[in-house]
């Protein structure tokens, strides 16, 4: 239903006006900004529109052709991944690349050039995109790809909506054997054991990813459990019922306590004590998507909403900085359960602002507590760009243009494939001057 | 309600199809709930022929359709209004599809009460649209089912047509009169084993009625379109109130007595 617009971590920031597209061809308006908004799970105000359009194209929710041999998909912008996985897991291809929620669209995969547990092998979304049709304001239609229209196409992939509409891509999915991952498990004691383990598995699996427990300090401080995993042999194909719609939901906002200290770091140590070393078999849909199976978790951060702060830092420096950034976050005792740890590779993305690059990505939610939250965000600013790091924009409501600059070195080629109807809160903050 | 009296010569067309699945023409395939309907289906295996005003999105639809599952998908673009055509589109559908199980008819407009009020010609084009050029379709189509013993005949209404009020009584005429021409038809058709199903929507988040502020009655399509796809399976009731809770809220909206009736804003 026509639920309110909002980002997923539900900060106050106002929207703009809504209008739903139903067809491709569907009429813009004449006046006003110009913002797609898929299915709303960009963290922050890079979704947003205040003042201006927001087009929702989950109406743009068909799809044109699944070649089952060549595994081939073409579909509408607005098509969630979910729609995508029921399509073809049954027919034996998956994602090639997919985020840890399958709630999101294809036209935001592209946007936002998505990453996931194979960025070391596999590299972002954008690499997958065969072709995308980009509609400019001007009315032009222009299809791009590697090989046509191909500045556009790397402006578009990871251009997070400002290039104009997205309204169709074609991707090339990977074969899976099985609907299943064979999951090894190992829990590590801090940052140099993560490093190990995870530069150890990077040749041997195809997904890695791991949890940090950013509470605890001292002698625990960078403790976790490390994940690796490959598409197990021998299994069943089958996508339902774990790729269906969650089975349970977070009926209301919760409340402050819940998420306070005490709480958290008894979770978070449970957590750690129970995880056990060796390998299982888990069907992909909790392996890739743990948290879609609990509808609106994002109400747990209660009313106030959330921020999630994801950095990547080079791996030159032996995880200094990453052993500095959970240093600070612990001793903030600002951290919450959701703390991601994970390697990207060295491959390259088509797209002129993608966010993945070599090194360690550290990704964390931030309960909203206002002034202190942001103050601790400057503390981890300067860790990561004393380390060349950079922050993720779909995941962002408040880095500074200068760090903005700073993080995207081809941002000044990026800004001429702008469309001058399309803005968003996140492009009017970073780049005041474009409005 | 059970065809005890079904004449046994209906075996001489089968249901179903051996290879295609269901065979359905869905007259207005852009709407919104003939889409998400049209999906349920397409999973299923059915064929279909789409009917309906704009050929790029029919196609559009059709490719959707056909990459969720459906055996065929033929299309054809005509204005419904132009009653001249529905033999044809008939014609048409059934020779693409070699035969015609189901035709779901799903087309309509949302006349604006107020201009409907105001200028004749508004209300006049509306009761053609939601009823006359409706009624044209259906009396073709409940020839050629009558005379073919087989098959279903499900249109989409409106809790709208269950009683006047100030607020769409031009929109409720339409589908109020539309729903004693289905009933009759369902009395005619019941010895050749035809069925005629009468859906009847209650608030539908549609572009149809994209201006109308949405409250807790309101539903999605595809809600509706789950209640549709079961309609049509199963040999159930043939007046089909989506959701379910409109059957008790509309009848006691029936049951008001008219000199309170007249005095309600509704």
């Amino acid at each position: 239903m026509a639920a309110g617009y909002t980002c997923w971590g539900r900060l106050p920031i106002a929207a703009g006006e809504p209008l739903r597209l139903r067809w491709r061809d569907a009429a813009l308006p004449d006046e006003g900004t110009l913002l797609a908004h898929g299915n709303g799970r960009s963290y922050g105000d890079s979704c947003l529109n205040p003042g201006g359009v927001l087009l929702d194209t989950r109406g743009l929710d068909r799809f044109t052709r699944f070649d089952r041999e060549r595994g081939i998909l073409r579909a509408e912008a607005g098509v969630l991944l979910a729609d995508m996985l029921r399509l073809t897991v049954p027919a034996g291809w998956f994602l090639p690349v997919t985020p840890g929620t399958r709630f999101i669209t294809l036209g935001g995969a592209i946007a936002n050039d998505v990453h996931g547990k194979n960025h070391h092998v596999a590299g972002t979304f954008g690499r997958h995109v065969r072709a995308l049709e980009l509609r400019r304001s001007t009315g032009e239609r222009l299809t791009c790809s590697p090989d046509q229209n191909p500045d556009w196409f790397a402006a578009t992939i990871g251009g997070l909506g400002l290039t104009g509409l997205i309204t169709w891509a074609e991707i090339a999915l990977k074969p899976i054997p099985s609907a299943y991952v064979a999951v090894e498990t190992a829990r590590f004691g801090g940052v140099d054991q993560f490093i190990a383990l995870n530069d150890a598995s990077e040749p041997s699996h195809e997904y890695t990813v791991a949890w940090v427990d950013c509470l605890a300090r001292g002698r625990n401080l960078g403790r976790g459990v490390f994940m690796g995993g490959n598409h197990a042999r021998h299994m069943a194909r089958t996508a339902a019922p774990p790729l269906g719609d969650p089975a349970l939901r977070v009926p209301f906002d919760a409340p402050a306590w819940l998420l306070g200290r005490a709480t958290l770091s008894a979770f978070n140590g449970l957590y750690y004590r129970r995880a056990r070393a060796g390998t299982r078999v888990q069907h992909l849909g909790p392996f890739f998507y743990p948290l879609d199976g609990i509808g609106q978790w994002n109400r747990l951060y209660g009313r106030r909403g959330f921020y999630q702060y994801q950095c990547v830092v080079p791996r030159a420096d032996g995880g200094a900085a990453l052993k500095e950034l959970l240093g600070i976050v612990a001793a903030s005792g600002q951290g919450s359960f959701l703390a991601v740890l994970k390697g990207f590779g060295g491959l390259p993305s088509p797209g002129l602002l993608s966010f993945p690059r070599p090194g360690y990505t550290l990704a964390l939610d931030f309960p909203n507590r206002g002034r202190s939250t942001l103050a601790l965000f400057e503390r981890l600013d300067r860790v990561v760009e004393a380390a060349g790091g950079a922050l993720y924009p779909a995941k962002d409501a408040r880095m500074t243009a200068a760090g903005f600059a700073r993080y995207h070195p081809r941002l000044e080629t990026f800004v001429r494939f702008v469309d001058p109807r399309f803005s968003s809160a996140f492009w009017r903050r970073v780049r005041p001057e474009e409005s | 309600m059970r065809h005890q009296d079904a004449p046994t010569d209906r075996h001489e067309q089968p249901a179903q199809p051996a290879d295609g699945g269901v065979r359905i023409l869905i007259v207005g395939a852009t709407s919104a709930i003939a889409q998400a309907t049209a999906r349920l289906l397409a999973a299923d295996g059915a064929t279909l022929f789409l009917a309906g005003r704009d050929a790029t999105h029919l196609g559009q639809i059709a490719d959707d359709l056909t990459t969720r599952g459906a055996a065929r998908v033929g299309t054809m673009a005509l204005d419904l209004d132009h009653t001249m055509r529905h033999g044809e589109l008939l014609d048409t559908a059934t020779a693409h599809m070699e035969g015609l199980d189901v035709v779901l008819v799903a087309h309509g407009t949302l006349p604006d009460q107020a201009a409907s009020q105001a200028d004749w010609e508004v209300a006049r084009q509306a009761l053609e649209t939601n009823f006359l050029n409706i009624a044209a379709l259906l009396t073709l189509v409940a020839n050629r089912l009558e005379a073919g013993r087989h098959g279903t005949l499900c249109v989409i209404g409106s809790v709208a047509g269950d009683r006047g009020r100030r607020s769409n009584y031009v929109y409720g005429t339409a589908k109020g009169a539309l729903a004693i021409f289905l009933q009759g038809l369902r009395n005619r058709l019941h010895p050749a084993g035809v069925r005629v199903v009468t859906i009847k929507p209650g608030f539908v988040d549609t572009p149809m009625t994209a201006t109308f502020t949405k409250g807790p009655l309101w539903a999605t399509p595809e809600r509706v379109a789950r209640g549709i796809h079961k309609a049509l399976e199963k040999r159930g009731p043939e007046v089909v109130y989506l959701p379910g809770f409109w059957r008790v809220v509309m009848l006691v909206i029936r049951l008001i007595p008219e000199p309170l009736f007249k005095r309600l804003r509704l």
